[in-house]
């Protein structure tokens, strides 16, 4: 909103000041929308570092590379127990995604079985099918674990945090996956691992990550803090496939609509000149 | 219409008079149009557009989801991912759909405190105002329904907790919030149920904003001097007013479209700032969230509500909760009754102003309450803010108007624009 | 004066012109997604083209697969059914256009065949009269499909040869991407 000056009183009129003109309103909201963002904050006191990943900021996006190394761990490592059960095969040949050859997802399809309703049966899966579901029911799915999860929250709940630096959904599961300790113990019959990311400092899940699990063809580096970056970007890219398509659409509509609020002020201004500047 | 008075329609073609005979719908776009709107009205005032724009948006971007979105509880979250991967734009109506509820909040809270501010809800708007707190109590219970659709957790929960308020009503509630529920919790009855009302509040929205524009239209805008429009003549009344098509049409585009600017950033870079990460997480009726938070917009009455933690009386803490969120919003629907002030405007109001902002502060810290655990000190700052809100409208609306002595105010509207835009004196003229 | 108020003029109406444009094609850029958004999603589209396997599909037998919600008829003929199709005079026919998406021209029965034996006959099973699902293996007057709605009889080629139906059975875009394979659309 614009707050329009405070013209000087002509001598002689019977005016009060007008401190109500200015319309104070917009930054107050402004805070309330950050407030609401404040409601984010979810509990955690775990530590969670902030990674610098290709995708962020307005024109950041996936990097393709990066997604076929993240999808080789997930297919290596995390699927033994995990599914992605929201994202279809064909989706990893789409561009801006892993970007796979149409023949390279079909070969990969072909590892997952499916149950297929209509044949009432398993079959080997196809292009158009979705990854399974979580073998394992205490393993959550991992399709949307990137949005599900706030890495950075507060100060104060008021949301400042997931503004500057975004939700962290990718930056809390890299961080939970390089954030193991070592130590472990036993509660009820269940191994609990220390991890400095989870909160309350204890999680279910054993280390699944080692240096060099996970071969890379390209002889990529292949170490904890590299692992576990790649594949929280492959999960960011199956919570947000979208995401290019969303910047790219963001930045048209944003230039429009400047360019249609410059064009609307000018006339506005041009419309009120009579008005407003009259001649005697 | 009646109100101001202006030029009358006057069907032209042969075309405009058949019609005007049969249907007078010329006449009414003309007087809606041409409606004398006063010269002085400041950026506060644009909102109203921009609230009409998100009804819309919300309606159109809705049907569009609907096409797409299955109301099953086995079904419903997978359609969203549904339409956020496979559907065609899919993604972008689903995040304006669900930043466009944001906007709309802000817009409302803007034009209510706008109302508050200017008096606009003082004597003869009374019934404008009535039906604006309608309208928002539609909005309310519209975006309420609207969020569990998804079936993530804190639809679930955000569900269970809400309808649990009609649980604590003594005697009758059980039966009440079994009513609601379809059932004995959320379930599936509830969401299709939900959906239904989803659907249908939006058009009732729509027809109760029809009868706010006609009444305000009967009345004429209020203004930021709260000084009515001069009405003796059309001569005198033009001194007083602009038409409002082109002058606020444009104007109002204006600020539209510079809002929608800000909006475009939000769903084109930070769709989910405003979201809750719990709710990509399917509803899970064993498990529930380490902290139950509504969407931003129902805040400051969450915090409200669980601002009474002991019993008074015979009455629990849970039902003087409940009675307090509703009564929180009758005393704002009473505010017109409650303002015993004869001057309209806050602007000529210096004791007022304070108690205004003072209001609007407090508005914002039971938002950030209405955000937080309920430990340590958020409780006892609850119930601080939770007495002023009542405090406000209760006893301050009505002393104020007794003690305070209130400025100065100009003669007509025509002189508070020409101290804004004085005349300039033309070349020409001084020669 | 006159003079001096004419440049505005023209400035203004070229800004008005301009913000009308520009608030048109911000209109006109929100509106394409709302109709796109109802065109066929790309779950729907990536089913646009199937892999059927064939490898146990027996000589003089026929399999119904779902392609675009709607019947696909495969048959592999048997030297009779081929000789029976190929032994009628185009001018018989009711309907003399092969209807077959991958090679237009005349109802011939090696217009109508997927390869050069003329062994495999695929067609969208759905009468070309009011939609029903003819019955195969043999049946009607002419040993090919018989439509059990309004009595169309289809010879062995799948063409119409008495009844109500207008129209031969069509055969869809289909080709074979090795002996076992063959791909619908």
């Amino acid at each position: 909103m614009t707050a329009r000056e405070t013209r000087p009183m002509p001598r002689g009129q019977l005016m009060p000041r007008i401190p109500g003109r200015r319309a104070a309103f917009g930054p107050i909201l402004a805070l309330a929308t950050c407030l609401g963002g404040g409601a984010l904050a979810a509990g955690g006191a775990g530590h969670i570092e902030d990674f610098a990943f290709s995708f962020e900021g307005p024109f950041g996006s996936f990097d393709e590379h990066q997604l076929q190394r993240g999808l080789q761990i997930y297919t290596e490592v995390c699927s033994a127990c995990h599914g992605l059960r929201q994202v279809p095969f064909r989706t990893l040949g789409d561009a801006g995604g892993p970007h796979l050859a149409v023949e390279q997802v079909k070969a990969y399809a072909l590892q997952f079985e499916i149950f297929d309703r209509e044949l009432d049966d398993f079959r080997p899966a196809r292009p158009s099918d979705k990854f399974p579901e979580s073998p394992i029911e205490d393993a959550p799915d991992l399709s949307l674990m990137a949005k599900a999860r706030a890495g950075f929250s507060g100060p104060y709940g008021l949301g400042i945090n997931q503004f500057l630096k975004g939700t962290g959904g990718p930056e809390y599961i890299a961080s939970i996956l390089t954030g193991y300790t070592g130590k472990e113990k036993e509660e009820f019959g269940a191994f609990l691992y220390e991890n400095t990311a989870y909160p309350g400092g204890w999680i279910s899940m054993a280390p699944p990550l080692e240096d060099g699990i996970v071969e890379f063809r390209d002889g990529h580096a292949n170490d904890v803090h590299h692992l576990a970056e790649d594949v929280a970007a492959f999960l960011m890219w199956t919570a947000e496939p979208k995401l290019a398509a969303r910047k790219q659409a963001g930045f048209v509509a944003v230039a429009l609509l400047v360019v249609l609020a410059a064009l609307l002020y000018l006339t506005n201004k041009k419309l009120w000149a009579p008005i407003k500047h009259r001649r005697t | 219409m009646a109100g101001i008075p202006h030029d009358p329609y006057v069907p032209n073609t042969r075309i405009e008079k058949w019609l005007h005979a049969r249907l007078p719908i010329g006449g009414l776009i003309h007087a809606s149009l041409t409606i004398p709107t006063p010269k002085n009205l400041n950026w506060m005032w644009i909102w109203g557009i921009v609230l009409t724009f998100c009804l819309v948006l919300q309606i159109v971007t809705g049907i569009v989801l609907v096409m797409h979105y299955t109301p099953h509880a086995s079904m419903a979250f997978d359609s969203v991912e549904h339409i956020m991967r496979n559907v065609n734009a899919g993604w972008a109506f689903r995040y304006i759909h669900a930043n466009g509820a944001s906007l709309f909040f802000i817009a409302v809270y803007a034009h209510m405190f706008r109302s508050l501010y200017y008096g606009s809800y003082k004597p003869p708007r009374e019934i404008t105002w009535i039906i604006g707190m309608l309208i928002y109590l539609a909005m309310m219970a519209t975006a309420f329904m609207g969020y569990v659709l998804p079936w993530g957790q804190m639809s679930f929960w955000g569900a269970t907790v809400i309808t649990g308020l009609f649980g604590a009503i003594p005697g009758v509630g059980p039966i009440i919030q079994e009513w609601l529920l379809g059932g004995p919790a959320v379930d599936n009855a509830t969401l299709t149920r939900f959906f239904s009302l989803h659907y249908l509040l939006p058009f009732v929205i729509a027809g109760l904003v029809i009868v706010h524009i006609w009444a305000f239209h009967t009345t004429g805008n209020n203004n930021p001097t709260g000084i009515e429009v001069r009405r003796e003549s059309k001569e005198i009344a033009r001194k007083d007013t602009v038409p409002f098509w082109p002058f606020y049409v444009i104007k109002d585009l204006f600020a539209l479209v510079f809002i929608l600017v800000i909006f475009a950033v939000f769903v084109g870079f930070m769709p989910n700032f405003l979201g809750h990460p719990d709710n990509y997480i399917e509803a899970n009726p064993l498990s529930t969230p380490d902290h139950i938070v509504p969407e931003w917009y129902f805040l400051p009455f969450y915090a409200i509500l669980r601002a009474i933690t002991f019993d008074v009386l015979f009455l629990e803490a849970k039902f003087l909760g409940v009675l307090m969120m509703f009564g929180s919003m009758v005393v704002l629907a009473l505010a017109p009754w409650l303002d015993t002030s004869a001057v309209r405007s806050g602007r000529y109001r210096p004791s007022f102003k304070w108690w205004f902002w003072l209001l609007v502060l407090d508005f914002l810290v039971l938002m950030w309450c209405g955000s937080q655990k309920p430990e340590g000190l958020v409780p006892t700052i609850s119930l601080i803010g939770t007495i002023y809100w009542f405090l406000y409208f209760l006893i301050i609306l009505p002393l104020l108007g007794v003690l305070e002595k209130p400025d100065p105010r100009p003669a007509t509207i025509e002189s508070d624009f020409d101290a804004h835009h004085p005349p300039e004196t033309s070349p020409e003229a001084a020669e | 004066m006159a003079q001096a108020d004419e440049p505005a003029g023209n400035r203004r109406d070229f800004l008005y012109v301009a913000t009308a444009a520009t608030g048109a094609v911000a209109a006109g850029a929100a509106t394409w997604p709302l109709i796109d958004q109802m065109n066929p999603s790309a779950d729907v589209q990536a089913l646009s083209s199937i892999e059927v396997d064939i490898s146990d599909v027996q000589l003089g037998t026929q399999i119904v697969v779902k392609w675009l919600g709607k019947p696909v008829f495969i048959r592999r003929r048997t030297q009779p059914e081929i000789d029976a199709a190929r032994d009628v005079d185009l001018s018989e026919l009711p309907d003399n256009d092969s209807r077959n998406a991958n090679l237009p021209g005349d109802a011939s029965d090696a217009n109508r065949v997927l390869d050069d034996t003329g062994e495999w006959l695929v067609m969208l099973g759905v009468c070309t009269h009011l939609g029903c699902v003819p019955l195969g293996d043999g049946a009607g007057e002419f040993g090919g499909w018989f439509c059990p709605c309004h009595g169309s009889h289809y010879d062995t080629s799948g063409r119409i040869r008495k009844g109500p139906a207008p129209q031969n059975l069509p055969i869809p875009t289909a080709a074979f991407i090795d002996e076992n394979t063959l791909r619908l659309g």
